[in-house]
């Protein structure tokens, strides 16, 4: 992953090759593009906001009100095994709440894990309602996780990301 | 020579199904990846036949090391029998689900075996109109909470002509739209992700027929972003149906045309509201429209919009298949057919269970499901979704349809049951509903913008203060702007969880009361990083 100066012209160029061509093919082409950047990124970096608006043709505004909307879109680097966990109902019902303590916990005496897996942002329902509680550490589905379980995951996860 | 079949849901997965197929497959064993049969609690399950149609038995919570050594046999504690005859299967009656469980969900020749393109095949015999008036007769209501008969919105997009999109020349293309709604961001509610991941074409069957009925060219799935293996899966589904002329110019050599693709979304539960919807589609901030323009008229880039979810156009294909009269004959009142219920939080059998409406709470939660997963009490279970109503465990006699829980000040939503056992805090959950409405509030009205940050406050004071009575007026008076004032049904229904909660749990609500102090239980998840 590369961090990209905001006003380089590498990533000027980069972001006009990744947003051109879906505003040549798709109506309403500002959350795809910011989606684009993301997903070649991890993030959307600053400078991309102008960019964006200029190949759109609309404001700053406009594209900055659509990044900041969605929270899948991050302005920052992400951790390098983000985990997060189920904080929606079903997940309470089963010990949700206690887990996401017990996580914190363990990332407040293990400040590397802290830094791999960033501060835990909570999702609201990945669709294993029945297994919960449920996590997400990098892509990977966790069901009835635990402190031990999402720490198992998060190792595997490291050494795949490290490859 | 045995094939093994196991699931590659993400449920199952989540619980170590891929590392069981591995290890099958490492000695050289047939292993069929399938969709979950939705019996979750049991998963991974796995299963054995002695063909690919033969009858199948299963072993659940099967472990890696399980069949690393030597494989299941039958009389290992966890053999299951032939897996169709378990109870929890054999009591449903699986329309939208049929193959779900027992097919390669992206084998074009699976899904074709087990009865798929019957239905697109009997529709495209059919005109348009017919199509239309089949649906009608089925009585199929809207599958994501809504319940809008679905033959009424087909017709009224049908009577559209297509348009070009605003702001486009006149002699632009014309489109008209099918949109799936697949942001199925309730918790509790898992059956379109499932469906999606067990069996993709139905749904692209389903969407074709909807394509033919009121003469829409294009279709698009809206998936959420938190549902990884149905985009890949459903992405794999689209590419294989293009190939195979089911999707494309002249659908099956008709002179249908019609093409789906995939958007994503990004984390907006809000975007599951059918106008957030579209402005989501369009590439801005998901933000919920007034009504009218109704999308069926001015939908989609201003074109006409049939507006389905899943589940809702996943029923489709086999009523046309087998006949909306044996679809109607199903169900009570104006709650026709089967719906697909997700038993979900602490209960003991959670999963899918697809039978016809009117089937009592009771009979879900205790019976199929068994009671809680924790063995404790039940005290409460959530029908709906975030924004249903909680129902005390002495209230689950009711029949799950549309009218039935409308009486009771309750909702069917998207058919989730969340259960809860007796160490839940109901004032906790009360005041976690408002929370997301605050973290989900698109923002466009007042009332549930401002409403929900006022309403974690106000129930703040009711639980710390002197007067708890003045609070309560405070706290019911608030709801009642909410219910009546918010422009869409995320503001207009968090005061259903609220409000149940302050009704049936009172005790949960008095200095003191429920299991927490009230020092404690104020404090969020987010409130506390």
């Amino acid at each position: 992953m590369t961090h990209p100066d905001s006003d380089s012209p590498g990533l000027r160029q980069t972001i006009l090759s990744l947003a051109e061509p879906i505003v040549a093919t798709e109506a309403g082409p500002v959350l795809l593009c910011l989606q684009k950047v993301q997903a070649h990124y991890g993030y959307v970096p600053e400078g991309s906001v102008s960019v964006i608006a200029e190949v759109c043709n609309l404001t700053r505004a406009d594209v900055h009100g659509v990044l900041s909307y969605y929270s899948d879109l991050r302005k920052t680097p992400p951790p390098r095994v983000p985990v997060r966990l189920c904080a929606a109902e079903a997940c309470q019902a089963v010990g949700g709440r206690a887990l996401a303590k017990a996580w914190r916990q363990a990332c407040e005496s293990d400040p590397e894990l802290a830094e791999d897996t960033g501060i835990d942002e909570p999702v609201f329902c990945l669709g294993n309602c029945a297994l919960g509680p449920a996590a997400l550490v990098n892509d990977e589905l966790l069901g009835c996780a635990d402190v031990d379980r999402l720490k198992a995951a998060v190792v595997i996860a490291r050494s795949k990301v490290a490859l | 020579m045995s094939i093994w079949f196991v699931p590659r849901d993400a449920a199952a997965r989540s619980v170590g199904a891929d590392q069981i197929a591995e290890a099958l497959e490492a000695q050289g064993l047939e292993v069929v990846r399938t969709g979950s049969r939705g019996l979750l609690w049991l998963e991974p399950l796995v299963e054995r036949a002695d063909s690919r149609d033969g009858v199948r038995v299963g072993w659940g919570n099967v472990r890696a090391s399980d069949v690393t050594a030597c494989l299941p046999e039958e009389s290992d504690e966890s053999y299951l029998g032939e897996v169709e005859q378990l109870d929890y299967l054999a009591c449903q009656d699986r329309w939208i689900y049929q193959r779900v469980g027992v097919i390669d969900p992206v084998d074009p020749a699976d899904f074709i075996a087990h009865g798929g393109l019957s239905g697109l095949r009997r529709a495209l015999d059919m005109s348009p109109d017919a199509v239309v008036d089949e649906v009608f007769e089925s009585g199929l209501r809207g599958r994501g909470g809504a319940g809008f008969p679905t033959g009424i919105k087909w017709r009224t997009v049908a009577q559209q002509n297509p348009a070009v999109h605003a702001g486009d020349p006149a002699d632009a293309p014309r489109h008209k739209y099918i949109c799936v709604n697949a942001d199925e961001g309730d918790s509790g509610t898992f059956a379109d992700r499932m469906l999606m991941e067990g069996d993709p074409f139905c749904l692209l069957e389903g969407m074709a027929i909807a394509a033919h009925a009121v003469g829409a060219d294009l279709g698009i799935v809206y998936l959420r972003s938190e549902y990884p293996a149905a985009i890949a899966v459903l992405t794999e589904a689209i590419i294989k149906a293009r190939e195979l002329g089911w999707l494309g110019q002249g659908i099956l050599g008709s002179d249908c045309n019609f093409d789906v693709t995939i958007r994503v979304g990004a984390g907006s539960y809000v975007c599951g509201e059918e106008t957030a919807m579209l402005e989501s589609l369009e590439g801005r901030r998901g933000m919920v429209r007034a009504k009218p323009p109704l999308p069926a008229i001015e939908g989609l880039f201003g074109t006409p919009t049939v507006i389905n979810n899943v589940l809702t156009i996943a029923s489709v294909p086999s009523i046309l298949a087998r006949g909306a009269e044996a679809y109607a004959a199903l169900g009570e009142e104006r709650s026709r057919g089967t719906q697909v219920f997700q038993l979900a939080g602490n209960i003991a059998r959670g999963g899918i269970v697809e039978v016809a409406f009117g089937i009592s709470a009771r009979e879900l939660v205790l019976e199929l499901g068994q009671g809680t997963r924790s063995g404790r009490p039940l005290r409460a279970v959530q029908i709906g979704g975030p924004l249903g109503a909680y129902l005390p465990a002495d209230a689950l006699n009711i029949p799950m349809a549309y009218e039935s829980l409308a009486a009771a000040g309750a909702m069917l939503g998207h058919g989730g049951l969340v259960v809860f056992d007796d160490t839940v805090d109901m004032a906790e959950q009360a005041r976690f509903a408002m929370e997301f409405c605050v973290e989900e509030s698109c923002g466009k009205c007042t009332p549930c913008r401002i409403g929900a940050v006022r309403g974690v406050e106000v129930i703040d004071d009711l639980l710390a203060s002197d007067d708890p009575a003045a609070s309560e007026r405070l706290l019911r008076d608030l709801c009642d702007v909410m219910t009546q004032g918010s422009l869409c049904a995320m503001g207009g229904l968090t005061p259903q969880p609220v409000l149940s909660a302050l009704d049936q749990f009172p005790e949960d609500f008095r200095v003191g009361g429920g299991v927490q102090s009230p020092a404690t239980r104020g404090v969020s998840h987010e409130q506390a990083n």
